[in-house]
């Protein structure tokens, strides 16, 4: 039944997209206002496709087997809460995700444009909805979430148990929000070339969309992230494997492209640029859509991967990359940067360039091994240490043009007060040898990060002190650019001082090292409901400060599918976590445990989350001068 | 625009698809069992203690080699390890443990502890070696006969029934 109800809404949605581009193209040809029909179709569209996922909702609620999504994704001892965020916890289930968000945000995008030429706002829609329409045909023949299976199974698959945490139920949703929603701008840029709209009101049309995407694009990598540190038990949170890179790859470009606008707001300048990035965002989003669900790319999200969906992805990207190809060579005129070498639009132009080094660094690492391995038949592997050695070296200069951009003024700059930079140069150095000096460690690069990473902290507190006394304070910029220092800072501490040490360990054993002593007090065994679970009892002492920590890490033996898996107990302070993972020796007493003390962890994660509200400050203060 | 930058930028785009379209059509892609009944690749792989290095001749001087490849840091290579060790009691058979992806004191830590079933022990700091024998995830094991070729592959711990097969194939 509930299958029946879900192609019928997926059908209907097919042919509200196509009324409305049918609508659409008729409208364009009256003068007037936009059609009223159009506004009803979008709002039925928005909503009938929320209905659609609703019922898949309902199918893994009621573990509706006959469904072969819920019968491979769900079982009835789930809770429920895994239940339902089993449904965008697959393949087919997140494509439906995929259709809500085009879909929302081409209504919401129609509705708030009213400002902006009919004719621009028309395109977009109708370039829109053939993007819903792709992704529709998809989900529809080859990954129909609502597939039936016969004879009906009476017990599912389960869910992959790595999969079921909180902060993987909400991952998805918001990293959709940031890369699906990259579509509208996508859209809106080829109906802007379409329709000669290039006046600088374009962008206004866009920025707050490029900003609510890049806004979710990174809370979704930070989830993503703290998922990582907490589940994996590998106590780092990223590992430059290729799905992280294909989230950071959009992320890149976003954060070009809203830097840019400002230039093209202010200045009329880049337009071509801004559009390039527009369609180069949405275009990384499906690459690496592309990459990680047909599995020519190994890694840990290879949950849906097979070539048959690879190829309609494919075929899929090539119509967009070279549709927006043809058209941007039939509009590309050349435009003559008469930029001063010392002003605000040449350092944010010096922010674009980094951001595409960047890019072009981590995508070459993601897609090099597939080049090699389908060229020379030779299989490589990029890891960790072709990334570390490039982007970190650069991440230094880019941190001193950070700083010093924001205070730069349009046009044509001078620096008052050069001798001001040195100082907070000098600052910053000084600092750093008080860390070094007191902590002890050395580390040549790390230096020139944490360095680098004050300065811009101090330009930016500087700045703070400045616009007071002119009363204009630009709170999301400061916010923002401090916390990448404040980011940026904490990886390098973190990094100089986390600790590790690996031990076999029996039942009341201790191991001490350093300051530290670490015993195995008890052992429990419990059962769950979808799990057994080996509790361990450990406990931290610092031997100094005489303080003691208990950590409970885990080993999980989960029913549906068979796997074990070992939870990290991690204590969590604003100084340090303590990080303990705990797994079994085959038929012996001895438990290995890998304990980490790794300095700031929730810093990092703060610094995350001050940038994005930094991000939301800026939006909100947009929809108010609105 | 001028026209070669357009021929240019086509050109990128065509050549990048076209690899994508290549690497979905090759469907033994990642699946590395298509490397049984195949000649043991070359390789070049220094020892643990950094002393020598092992290549094919170390293994055509056996009837058969096991490489197994392992960390410290793999929860599955403690579970097969029992059975690494019970192989090692065999003759006929040299097994080449190959230290994947490992810092070296806890790599040793857990030989120790555990018992070294490995004749020969070589490492892999950054997996690069490894890539050539399709190993993208451990614990694996391949099983190479005296004429270096693949006899068998064994993706994740090796479980009682792997070592059944591989006693029976050695014998």
């Amino acid at each position: 039944m509930l299958s029946n109800l879900g192609n019928i809404l997926l059908f209907l949605n097919v042919i509200l997209s196509l009324s409305i581009i049918y609508t659409a193209n008729r409208n364009l040809k009256i003068s007037g206002g936009v059609n009223k029909n159009i506004f009803q179709l979008s709002l039925i569209q928005s909503t009938s496709i929320i209905v659609c996922f609703f019922v898949l909702i309902a199918a893994f609620i009621v573990s509706d087997f006959s469904l072969i999504t819920v019968y491979q994704n769900s079982h009835s001892l789930k809770p429920l809460f895994y239940k339902i965020a089993g449904t965008w916890g697959n393949h087919e289930g997140s494509l439906l995700l995929w259709a809500i968000i085009l879909s929302i945000f081409s209504f919401l995008f129609l509705v708030h444009n009213k400002n902006h030429p009919k004719k621009f706002r028309l395109f977009t829609l109708i370039i829109q909805n053939i993007l819903i329409l792709g992704f529709l045909f998809f989900i529809l023949f080859n990954s129909n979430p609502f597939s039936k299976i016969s004879p009906i199974p009476l017990e599912g698959l389960g869910l992959n148990p790595i999969l079921q945490d909180p902060a993987l139920a909400i991952h998805p949703p918001l990293l959709y929000i940031g890369f699906v929603g990259a579509s509208i701008y996508f859209s809106a840029a080829i109906a802007s070339l379409i329709t000669n709209y290039s006046e600088k009101s374009f962008s206004l049309s866009i920025k707050n969309w490029v900003l609510i995407s890049w806004c979710f694009q990174t809370l979704g990598i930070l989830v993503g992230s703290i998922w990582a540190y907490y589940e994996l038990g590998w106590g780092g949170f990223w590992f430059w494997d290729p799905v992280e890179n294909a989230s950071l790859l959009p992320w890149f470009a976003m954060t070009a492209l809203f830097h840019s606008l400002i230039v093209f707001e202010k200045r009329n300048l880049f337009y071509f640029w801004v559009i390039i990035l527009c369609l180069i965002t949405f275009i990384l989003s499906v690459t690496g859509t592309f990459l990680v669900r047909s599995g020519i790319l190994n890694s840990v999200h290879t949950f849906a991967s097979d070539p048959s969906r690879g190829v309609y992805i494919l075929i899929f990207l090539s119509l967009m990359i070279f549709g927006s190809i043809f058209l941007l060579f039939q509009k590309y005129k050349k435009e003559n940067y008469d930029l001063n070498r010392n002003s605000k639009e040449t350092f944010i132009l010096v922010n674009n360039w980094f951001m595409m080094f960047y890019l072009i660094t981590v995508l070459l690492g993601t897609i090099y091994p597939i080049f090699t391995d389908a060229i020379t038949d030779n299989k490589i592997s990029v890891g960790p240490p072709f990334y570390n050695a490039i982007i970190f070296p650069v991440v230094v200069i880019f941190l001193l043009f950070m700083a010093l951009g924001p205070s730069a003024k349009w046009i044509k700059n001078k620096f008052e007060n050069i001798r001001i930079y040195f100082y907070i140069l000098a600052g910053a150095i000084g600092l750093n040898l008080a860390i070094i000096f007191f902590f002890k460690s050395y580390s040549l690069l790390s230096n020139f990060i944490i360095i680098s990473a004050l300065f811009l902290i101090i330009s930016s507190l500087m700045d703070i002190a400045k616009a007071l006394k002119r009363n204009k304070l630009d709170f999301a910029r400061i916010i923002s650019h401090t916390s990448f220092g404040f980011l940026v800072l904490f990886i390098g501490l973190n990094d100089i001082f986390s600790l590790e040490k690996d031990y076999n360990i029996k039942l009341g054993e201790t191991k001490k090292f350093e300051n530290y002593s670490i015993q195995l007090q008890n052992l429990d065994l419990k059962n769950y409901k979808n799990y057994q679970a080996v509790i361990g009892k450990l406990e931290i002492k610092n031997i100094n400060s005489n303080q003691t920590n208990i950590l409970n890490p885990e080993i999980r033996i989960y029913n549906k599918p068979k796997t074990l898996t070992y939870e990290a107990a991690i204590k969590t302070s604003l100084i340090k976590d303590y990080y303990l993972t705990m797994s079994n020796i085959d038929r012996s007493d001895y438990y290995n445990i890998k304990f980490q003390k790794k300095p700031l962890m929730a810093w990092i994660w703060i610094s995350v989350i001050m940038i994005v509200v930094g991000g939301s400050i800026r939006l909100f203060n947009n929809a108010k001068n609105n | 625009m001028r026209k070669i930058t357009k021929i240019i930028i086509l050109f990128i785009f065509l050549f990048v698809i076209g690899i994508f379209y290549i690497s979905l059509t090759r469907d033994t892609n990642y699946n590395t069992s298509s490397l049984v009944n195949k000649d043991t690749p070359e390789f070049k792989i220094i020892s643990f203690d950094d002393e020598n290095y092992f290549t094919r001749d170390d293994i055509k001087k056996n009837n058969y080699t096991l490489i197994n490849f392992w960390a410290s840091w793999c929860a599955p290579c403690r579970v097969e390890h029992p059975i690494l060790m019970k192989l090692s009691k065999t003759k006929n058979l040299v097994i080449l443990g190959i230290n994947f992806k490992d810092k070296e004191p806890q790599a040793k830590t857990f030989l120790s502890e555990l018992g070294n079933p490995y004749d020969l022990l070589a490492k892999d700091k950054n997996g690069k070696h490894s890539v050539k024998f399709g190993i993208y995830g451990i614990p694996e094991s391949i099983l190479i006969n005296k004429e270096l070729m693949i006899i068998q592959k064994f993706v994740g711990p090796l479980s009682v029934d792997d070592y059944n097969n591989i006693i029976k194939i050695i014998k």
